[in-house]
């Protein structure tokens, strides 16, 4: 957000709407940031209702339960938005996020001596080899993404189920300063959300700030152009389902600090929330727009209705259908949203005769 | 005016030698030369399909020739890619706008090149800036930092202009860029171009508007079918010489309409009109009559075309079959009032290639084969095959899939499909584009066949020895308006090219 102004107080911008104090910052990123706030809107409201209706929701406890109940959502969805950008999807990740937490699981049991960042660092690049094979797939058989992701999605799953072979591993069997990693605080607030906002914020800015970021939603904005004009599509495109790999894998080595029993099932069916929170947040799904910032906050959302409903002593019926709702309505504002700046791009395009 | 040539005799900055381009059996180009020098404004002419666009593409790395040299300042220059072709300082305007309708104007314009500050970060105020500066020298008041979607056709041009000019290139490419401009825009655009060339730059430049490649070019090169027939300096060259250049070439080789019976007039269009696209277009064809509607890529005749057969809508006129009114925007209507519609692009609007070959034959006519809403197979099968027979579609099975087909016989598919529907009058855009000689012959003859038993034939083609052979009448558009009309006696191929090119014409 540290963007500086040019200066000039007259733009040329045409017939601009009558909007004396016209922001500085460009209708793209005021869109953006339109669709951020309502989210955050949304996200208020909720907590809101909630609190109104049981005060314990805003105690210490049920924050810090929130905010860990959502951080490995919060990574996930995050790295889906690198993906999703470049209009493609991975739906392997929950997949990716079982077999890596086994895999920990698996190396504190058979050397009980490893340290956790070691731990940290391979399940990362199992997370990463995970991508690669994604991408590769991707790169070779130049089939959709949503077909190869749904195919490794069975396939990890199945290594996974194999390698288990119905075992389960305890918190017992890891050592007590990687669990601790999973429950710690650091002033009230849990590690684990504290290391997925510096992955928010990590992709966020990436996103934003670098050449080979914006080349991401060229890719996704139109892919024919993409090409012409020189962009290593190939390459984003398997370096993103790497990234996104990694991300996975991190999540799946936290998601085993933080809940100590593990078996194959792992994050069996994660890969729709981590599209639904990534949708909420207003990512577009075929590719283009939407901030790593979004997603978070879609994420964030989507945990907070999953709590508040359990607070409001909801039928857990409901929360799927709320869900739906959510997405519908997101979908909706993207589209309202989408119309208006249409509108709005008309009347100042027609500039001369 | 044409501007003093600059000496030719010096060392050339781009040279084209015998580059040659297939794709799949089509040859594209066949041993085409071109030379630019330094400073020099250097036009490109031909057809359509002559080439020109095959050539563009290869100067911008995005296609690789299959044999021939090319050599940048007299080292050999190999474009792997497009960007291997910007690195060497080409740059290209291309026909259609290639813009990230996601991404704004100033990043559309310099993306992968954006500025930077520290930690290699873009400096988006900088690249506003620098945008805003490319758009004042070029006179044009768009604001960088708003989206490039809704951009108009002509704005999204000057955008792709003022990415080719941030480059400072060596050699600027525009394929006909000025389409969409207006005089005052196209003036500009011109002015950026001559300043390119005075520091020393080479700009090849693609219009089919002779005035403008008068105005700016010091050399012409002709393309024909694919092949390099000639370069000369533009004062030398005048414009019929062009024209002549162009067009000659036998036209033999193509089956001629037989002589039918013109009967009562099956379609008239009224007046047509939509705004941008196509102005006051009136035309009418008798059962028994093929009438061309002639005229270059761009002058909206698939656009009429659509709208008249009610898939896209119109602002002003009528369309009447048969003298009775059909609705706008109605294509059912249309169809049931005994219209049907062959469209250019096969793959995307006339089938759905993963369909066996009779699903596709029957699609446009479901209803009345179905029997209680449900569609069983032995009627749509004995339908295909009657059609498919009386085509020669050559399929392995009716249930292959029509993506497996070759061109030529997906296009007989396409019009089995809408001859199936017992159509009064066949409406058909570019019928034999993209497909073999022979398979050529076979669909001319059947065009002429069906004219014989009365149907009233409207044929979009942008091959001028097609229209020639099949059209009693030619109608021939200029951008969005009908400006001549030629029987068949009066057409030949200077008179349509030069009412295509608007020579002779006011505007």
């Amino acid at each position: 957000m540290s963007r500086t102004d040019t200066g000039a107080p007259e733009r040329a911008t045409g017939n601009a709407p009558t909007d004396p104090d016209r922001p500085r910052r460009g209708l793209t990123e005021r869109l953006l940031a339109v669709r951020e706030l309502s989210l955050l809107i949304a996200l208020g409201l909720l907590v809101l209702v909630t609190t109104v209706r049981n005060d314990r929701f805003l105690s210490g406890q049920s924050v810090k339960d929130l905010l860990l109940g959502c951080a490995i959502l919060v990574i996930l969805a995050v790295g889906q938005t690198l993906v999703i950008v470049t209009r493609n999807v991975d739906l392997s990740v929950g997949s990716i996020l079982g077999l890596v937490a086994f895999a920990t699981g698996s190396l504190f049991l058979s050397a009980p001596g490893t340290p956790w960042p070691l731990a940290l660092v391979l399940g990362v690049a199992l997370g990463a080899l995970c991508g690669v094979v994604n991408g590769g797939l991707i790169a070779v058989a130049r089939v959709p993404a949503l077909v190869i992701t749904l195919g490794t999605l069975y396939a990890f799953r199945g290594v996974d189920y194999y390698w288990a072979s119905g075992r389960q591993i305890n918190a017992a069997d890891m050592p007590p300063s990687f669990l601790r990693l999973g429950n710690q605080t650091v002033l009230g607030v849990p590690v684990l959300f504290l290391v997925a906002l510096v992955v928010v914020a990590a992709v966020g800015f990436y996103l934003r700030s670098y050449r080979s970021g914006r080349e991401l939603y060229a890719i996704g904005s139109e892919p024919a152009a993409a090409r012409l004009s020189g962009i290593p599509v190939g390459r984003r495109v398997f370096a993103v389902f790497v990234a996104n790999g990694a991300l996975a894998g991190l999540a799946g080595v936290l998601y085993a600090a933080r809940f100590g029993t593990l078996d194959a099932a792992a994050g069996t069916g994660l890969e729709l929330q981590v599209v639904a929170a990534a949708v909420v947040g207003g990512v577009a799904i075929f590719g283009g727009s939407g901030s790593a910032y979004g997603a978070a906050l879609g994420a964030v959302l989507l945990t907070t209705i999953g709590s508040s409903l359990a607070v409001l002593r909801i039928d857990p019926f409901w929360q799927q259908a709320v869900v739906g709702a959510l997405i519908l309505a997101a979908i909706g504002l993207d589209r309202l949203l989408a119309l208006r700046v249409a509108a709005r791009l008309r009347g100042r395009s027609a500039h001369g005769a | 005016m044409t501007a003093d040539a600059p000496g030719t005799d010096g060392a050339p900055l781009l040279v084209l030698d015998g580059v040659t381009k297939s794709f799949g059996a089509v040859a594209a180009l066949r041993g085409v030369h071109l030379a630019l020098h330094p400073g020099e404004a250097h036009a490109l002419v031909g057809e359509n399909g002559a080439g020109k666009s095959t050539l563009v593409k290869i100067l911008a790395g995005a296609h690789p020739p299959d044999s021939g040299e090319m050599t940048l300042d007299g080292q050999p220059l190999r474009l792997r890619g497009p960007a291997d072709a910007r690195a060497a300082g080409i740059a290209v305007i291309y026909q259609e706008p290639t813009l990230f309708p996601d991404l704004s104007v100033a990043e559309n314009i310099f993306m992968g090149r954006q500025p930077l500050r520290g930690l290699r970060r873009i400096d988006s105020a900088a690249m506003n800036r620098d945008a805003e500066r490319l758009f004042q020298r070029l006179g044009v008041r768009i604001d960088p930092a708003r989206p490039a979607r809704g951009l108009s056709i002509a704005d999204q041009q000057l955008v792709e202009i003022a990415k080719a000019i941030s480059f400072d290139a060596r050699v600027l490419v525009m394929d006909e860029p000025t389409a969409a401009l207006s005089g005052v825009e196209v003036e500009r655009l011109f002015a950026v171009a001559r300043s390119l060339c005075e520091r020393g730059a080479a700009v090849l430049f693609i219009s089919h508007r002779f005035d403008e490649v008068f105005d700016l070019c010091h050399r012409v090169t002709v393309l024909r079918d694919g092949a390099w027939v000639s370069s000369d300096p533009a004062a030398d060259l005048p414009i019929d010489e062009v024209v002549r250049r162009m067009v000659g070439r036998d036209v033999s080789s193509l089956y001629p309409k037989q002589a039918a019976e013109l009967r009562d007039t099956l379609l008239e269009v009224r007046g047509l009109t939509r705004a941008g696209v196509f102005t006051d277009v009136s035309f009418s064809v008798r059962g028994g009559e093929i009438v061309a509607l002639a005229g270059l890529v761009g002058a909206g005749r698939s656009e009429v075309a659509r709208a008249v057969f009610g898939v896209d809508r119109y602002d002003a006129g009528e369309v009447l079959v048969a003298g009775r009114a059909v609705p706008a925007g109605r294509p059912g209507r249309a169809i049931a009032a005994g219209m049907a519609l062959v469209p250019e692009d096969r793959r995307q609007q006339g089938l759905v290639m993963e369909l066996s070959v009779e699903r596709n034959a029957t699609l446009a006519r479901r209803r009345a084969l179905s029997r209680l809403g449900l569609l069983l197979g032995g009627a749509e099968r004995a339908e295909a095959r009657n059609w498919t027979r009386r085509l020669q579609v050559k399929a392995a099975r009716l249930g292959a899939p029509v993506a497996t087909l070759s061109g030529g016989n997906q296009q007989k598919v396409v019009l089995a499909k809408w001859l199936a529907t017992e159509p009064r009058i066949l409406i058909i855009d570019e019928p034999t584009r993209g497909i073999d000689v022979g398979t050529k012959a076979e669909v001319h003859r059947l065009l002429s066949e069906l004219a014989g038993e009365g149907l009233a034939i409207l044929m979009i083609s942008s091959e001028l020895p097609e229209v020639l052979g099949m059209a009693d009448r030619v109608l021939v558009m200029h951008e969005g308006r009908l400006v001549r009309e030629l029987s068949r006696a009066e057409a030949d191929e200077t008179s349509i090219m030069y009412a295509a090119t608007g020579q002779g014409v006011t505007a």
